[in-house]
This record gives C-alpha cells, structure tokens and sequence, in this order.
C-alpha cells in the first residue's frame, strides 16, 4: 500500500517537473531559469512564443509610436539605464514632463498591478496608456500607431506569423500582447545576493554585504514589503504603501485635492492623464485608483532588483542616490528627522536609528541585487 | 502569484466608492430618503496610547489614532461629528488622555466621548470627566436619540477597596483572563437614569446607544461583557428601531437581538482575536479557536481601523475601513430584520478565513 502511494507521489513528481520545463522552455527563448525567481506568471490567452517575443521586442522600441516620432516605450525603459530613464521624472515628445519616475520593466511580469498606483491589472493592459498620454507619447488615440504598422511590411508579416491577422485586422490587442510578450522575458535574477541566498556561494556576496543582509531583514525592516522568500525573491510585496514621500508636495491640501479630483473624475477625467499632469493628483496614489481613503499617498512597493541601476529613486524620483534613500527611511519617512510627518504615513515607516556603518552596509548589500548580464534582452 | 483580475480592480473600486468619499448626492440617490433626515457620523475607537516614559508614546498606537483622524476629516460629505467609543489612554494616565485628545483635536468638527475602562481605573475617571465632562448623557440629532453610557463600572465594593495604588486597579482591570478580574455593568443607578431619559422620547424616535463594553455577553473572560445588560436591553426593547455602537472588543462584530442591531468597532490600535465564544456553529473540538482573517505580523495596521456610519431611515450601516483591505458594510437588512455584511455573505458568498501557516 505505501510502496504503490509513494510510486504514484513518483510519477506525479516527474510529470510536475516535466511540466516545469516545458513551461521553461515556453518562456525564455535563452536560457534556464535565472536563481533567485519564480517561474514567470504567463496568461492562458497570451502564451509566449519566439517570433512575439522578437515583435514585441520591435515595437518596444518603435518610436513612431509618438506624436513626435522621437519616443518609444525603451525612451523611458532604456536596457543600458537598468530599464529606466535615469530622469527624476520621465520626459515625453517635445520634452514635455510627467510627473512620475520610470519604474524598471526588469521583472515586471512579476507585477501583481502596473504603474504606481497599480491602475492597470497586467502587461497587456500597461502598455496602451502612455502612447497616448498627452505628456508622453502624446497620440490622440492608438489609430497612428496601428496606420504605422498596417503600412510596414515588415510588421505586417510578423503580425501575420504570430497571430494569424491581415493587416486591417490588426489591432491594440496585438500590439500589447506582443509587448507584454517581450517584457516577460526582461527577467533579473543571478545576482550575487542570489548566488550567496540561494545557490550556497558563500563568497558570492562581501562581508559588507552580508552584514547588509543582516540590516535589511532585521534592524532595517526593508524584508516587511522589500519580500525575501525561501526559495525567492522579488523584493516587492506587490502593495502599496504611504512612505512619506511626497507629502512636502500635498501636504495639508490632500482634502481639496481628492475633492476636486473625485469631481473631475465623475465628469469624465482619465486617471492616467490626471495623475501625471497634475503633482498634486499624482500624490494622491493609489486613491485615484481606487478612491479609498485609507490609500491616500500609497505607492507600489518597488522591486529593488539592479536597484543600484534605476536611479533616481521613489515615484517622484526626488531621491537621488541609495545613500539618500537609506537616510530618507532612517528618518522615518523623510528627509530630515525634524521635517513633519503625514497623518496618512503607514506605521511601519518610523525611525530606524542606524549607524554610519549600518548605512553603508544596506548600500552594499542593494549593490549585489544587480544580474551580471542585463545585455542579453535585445540587441538594440 | 495572483494577478488581480480587472474585474476586481474594478469592482473593487466600486465597492469602495459606495463605501467612502461619496459626493452627498449620491448617498440620496442611493437611498431616495428625504435628505434631511440622512446624516453620517464617523466612529473612532480604542487607541490605547500609551506613554513610555516623558514625551515619548508608542509609535504604532499614535499613528494608529493619527491616520484615522487624517482619513476621517477627508470624508465627503463630512460627518457631522463624531464618536469616540472609549479607551483613548492604556492606563488612564493624564499623560496619555492628553495625548490622545492633542491628535483628536486634529478632527473637523464635534466629537463625542464614551468612557472606556483603560480611561477610567486608574482614577474612577476623574481626569477623563474633568477634560470631556460626564460620562453618561444623551442628545438628539436629526431626529434620532443619542444615549452614551457608562458600562465599564463594576462592583461598588471592588473598586473602593482598599488599593495601595489606583495603578493597581487599573492594571488589574486591563489583563485579560484574569481570575480576579470583575464584570463590566451599567449600574443601578445609571439604569435608572437611562429609564428617565427614555421615558420622554416616542417609540418610534430611532434610538443610538454607544457605550464601550458590548451591551450583549460574549465571553466573560475578556469583558466582551455587560452583567445587566438584559436590564439595559429591556429598556431599549419598547422602541422601533435601536443601535447599539460599541468598542473594547477591537474586532468586526454584529449581532441582533430583538429589536436590536449591535456593531462593535475596531481599534485603531491592535486588533483581538475572535473569542471562542463567539463561534457560529458548535464544534465537538475539545479546543476551538476560531479564525479570523489573521492579523498580519508584517503589517501593523492589520485588522484596525475606524468606521463610519450612514444614518437613514433611523438604521444605521456601519462602513468599516481596513488599511490595505477591502473595506466592509455591515447595514441593516429590511427583508432580514438584522445586520447583514454586504460583501461577505453568509453560506455560499462566504470568503473563507485565511490561513498563514
């Protein structure tokens, strides 16, 4: 009876792993899955395949998809920037600002919400907005973009290959599901802190860094929404959270802020263009998605992977180096340990009382969270 | 790993709309009752703000009571006022009422107060009634008849026996399973007063009772616990339609009893445990805890909260706000005669507990 249970767990065990590869093989055109991350989430109604993955990775960086055909998707999301800007705040046609700071494409598609606040639920739905955002791409609606690619025989042909489409049939929906396809495969993982966590390479990591490590689980707190599981890590808990940043920005105007946003909102305002032409809206966060008020100033937690990459930091980009960030939280949640604190402020944020050494050592420890190899996505 | 549906995103959304920021228009629309008599007011309760020592206070309980009084002033319409259901300090200490008032006072608005055991042991409440007057008293707004009490009292004999320290009741007072521990009660004499007060009103004025200890039994052990409250329930029993708005309990509760609706209200502060008392069907367990959606370690402000109230027709639904969680509505069900959860249905449309093992 045990042998014939055990021999069934078995077989069940190797088809699982089976699976596991399979899957494997379906998700990466290169390579086995990087150590330190879960196999990547990939929807039922939009499998990965090569010829997708190599289109979305075209169109990601197409920049006629712009009212002055000077910005696509990579403008922002720059592969040799860590898949940002490196700007405070992204610049879109004619040089014309935004109000947020390009969060990394690196392990998106391990994003439970995109954006900030979160106001899109995936991949597919992230990349319709910021073509046609008036201080982004600038587009009056997504018909130039598919004109572009009705009209190029090149896309034509690949549309045609992965998705089995005339021309005139192609649509939004192709088009972000080719991108969605690309971003999945922009997956960061095998950094010395991975090699040191989960591979047992005990000298993958300084001793600086590992006393790091020591911080930001413990005396740090980071590990409470920056998450380090058992066999994985993210470092985002995918929630959102009022640090404190921004509240010199909104600060006690939060109340006439949400009142008038609320306003237009009913009168037929879009969220996206909302929070990113206005400062004050966009501090609402997570509010003007969901308009709760216990999400006044909440803001995704970011993943902190090639973090050393992505700066400047936080959603307003007003943080310019990790040094700065580390004294931003050791203050609790703002730049002097003096300066006033928002009513709205999650409790978790509060004083931290670390050392110089303490300091230095949660930098050098954010620096082994970068992938060694974050040329191999695209040749672009 | 979870991806939130768009749907969900957007029912979400939905839900909270109905539950917060609601422009007042949409709250007549929503109800179709004459807008004079649809009022809301906030509810506030149990902060627990304890000193440690000077002018230093446990952060997380001040930041608990700090964000309600910053989300309540954001409500549209604003409330007009609000309750404070007792258990503003941890030991009653002058230090930690003034404290907590100095955040309260941060609220748009009047604000009334219910006395809570953690106020009131250290000195049978005297520096609680001498910043915010007396502790059991009523008022009428709108045409509904609002009754605060006092329900924290116990035996006369025990609180004026011979203590080295008023510290030593109070600490007595506030553990939890404690065998020397006493029952929470109205008392004679305020029952007596409370009987005068209703004498003068109509059967049918809507009537609001707020006190800090559930004006029901539920589990002794804890206090979640009023020696007469079947007294106290009698008296309430000639009329249509009667709330009763409690705190200590730090958790969701509701419950109807007769012609009485209960709602209990979550901490700022910390949330409790269910009470086994406090299971819904019987089990043959030799120990039984039941769950509740778990306070999260991660998350301080897991399981707190406030609420506010939507007053209409003289019922009264109770919007509980969770950080970081889908807000709930328990509100009166006509077709029912009770509370009922509008997200979270009982049988079928029930959401399990979840488990964190």
């Amino acid at each position: 009876m045990w042998h014939k249970l055990l021999k069934g767990a078995a077989a069940m065990k190797f088809r699982n792993l089976l699976a596991a590869v399979l899957v494997t093989a379906a998700w990466v055109s290169a390579g086995a899955q990087p150590l330190g991350l879960p196999p990547v989430p990939i929807p039922a109604d939009n499998p990965q395949t090569p010829e997708k993955i190599a289109l979305g990775d075209r169109l990601f960086h197409d920049t006629r998809f712009s009212a002055d055909g000077k910005v696509s998707c990579a403008t922002c999301h720059e592969q040799s920037k860590g898949f940002t800007d490196n700007l405070p705040v992204s610049e879109g046609f004619n040089s014309l600002t935004g109000t947020r700071n390009a969060p990394t494409v690196l392990n998106s598609a391990y994003f439970t919400t995109l954006f900030w606040d979160g106001r899109e639920p995936d991949l597919e739905g992230q990349s319709k907005q910021p073509p046609i955002n008036p201080v982004e791409g600038g587009l009056p609606n997504h018909a130039p973009i598919l004109a572009v690619i009705r009209s190029d025989s090149e896309y034509v042909t690949s549309f045609d290959a992965v998705f089995d489409v005339a021309a005139t049939a192609i649509t939004m929906e192709h088009v972000s599901k080719a991108i969605a396809s690309f971003e999945r495969t922009v997956i960061a993982g095998d950094s010395p802190f991975d090699r040191y966590y989960y591979g047992g390479e005990s000298d993958a990591m300084t001793a600086e860094q590992i006393r790091g490590l020591d911080v930001f689980i413990n005396k740090g707190r980071c590990v409470s929404c920056h998450t380090i599981e058992q066999t994985q890590a993210l470092f985002t808990d995918n929630r959102f959270h009022n640090i404190g940043v921004g509240f010199k920005q909104i600060g006690g105007k939060e109340y006439e802020t949400a009142e008038q946003f609320i306003k237009s909102k009913r009168q037929g305002v879009d969220v996206d263009i909302a929070v990113l032409t206005s400062k004050n809206v966009s501090e609402l966060g997570r509010f003007a998605v969901t308009e709760n008020i216990t999400e006044v100033g909440a803001f995704k937690t970011s993943t902190l992977r090639n973090i050393d990459q992505t700066e400047p930091y936080m959603h307003d980009g007003s943080l310019a180096t990790l040094e700065d960030v580390v004294d931003f939280y050791n203050n609790g949640g703002r730049d002097k340990d003096t300066d006033p604190l928002s009513g709205f402020q999650s409790g978790g944020i509060r004083p931290l009382n670390l050392t110089d050494d303490e300091k230095e050592e949660l930098v050098a420890f954010m620096q082994a969270l970068t992938s060694p190899d974050l040329e191999q996505f695209t040749d672009r | 790993m979870s991806k939130i549906s768009r749907r969900e995103l957007l029912s979400n959304g939905g839900a909270l709309l109905a539950a917060s920021s609601l422009p007042i228009s949409l709250v007549e629309v929503a109800f179709g009752q004459d807008s004079d008599s649809n009022f809301t007011f906030a509810y506030i309760s149990d902060s627990h703000i304890t000193q440690i020592k000077g002018n230093e206070f446990v952060r997380n309980w001040d930041r608990g009571l700090i964000r309600a009084v910053a989300e309540t002033n954001l409500l549209d319409p604003s409330p007009d006022f609000v309750f404070y259901g007792g258990d503003i300090a941890q030991l009653g200490k002058p230090e930690e009422i003034d404290h907590g008032l100095e955040i309260l006072s941060g609220l748009h608005g009047d604000v009334h107060y219910v006395m809570g055991e953690h106020d009131y042991y250290v000195d049978l409440g005297e520096y609680w009634r001498k910043q915010l007057g007396p502790d059991h008293y009523s008022f009428d707004h709108k045409g509904v008849h609002f009754v605060v009490l006092n329900s924290i009292l116990t035996h006369e004999a025990w609180m004026h026996q011979k203590w080295d320290t008023g510290m030593d009741r109070m600490k007595q007072m506030a553990r939890l399973d404690n065998p020397n521990g006493q029952p929470f009660m109205v008392g004679d004499s305020q029952r007596e007063w409370l009987r005068k007060d209703l004498d003068k009103i109509s059967k049918d004025t809507p009537i609001v009772v707020l006190s800090h200890s559930p004006l029901q039994k539920i589990f002794k052990s804890w206090n979640f616990w009023t020696d007469d409250a079947e007294q106290v329930q009698a008296l309430l029993h000639p009329f249509d339609k009667v709330t009763v708005l409690y705190g200590h309990v730090h958790q969701i509760q509701t419950n109807q009893i007769g012609n009485i609706s209960f709602h209990a209200a979550m901490a700022t502060a910390w949330p409790w445990p269910y009470p086994s008392t406090y299971r819904q069907k019987s089990s043959y367990m030799p120990k039984l805890t039941v769950e509740m959606n778990r306070a999260d370690p991660f998350f301080e402000r897991d399981a707190t909260g406030w609420q506010f109230i939507d007053m209409h027709s003289g019922r009264t639904d109770v919007s509980y706000l969770l950080p970081d969680n889908q807000n709930r509505v328990v509100a009166y069900d006509e077709s029912a005669g009770h509370p009922v959860d509008r997200t979270n249905k009982a049988g079928a449309g029930s959401k399990p507990p979840l488990r964190h093992y």
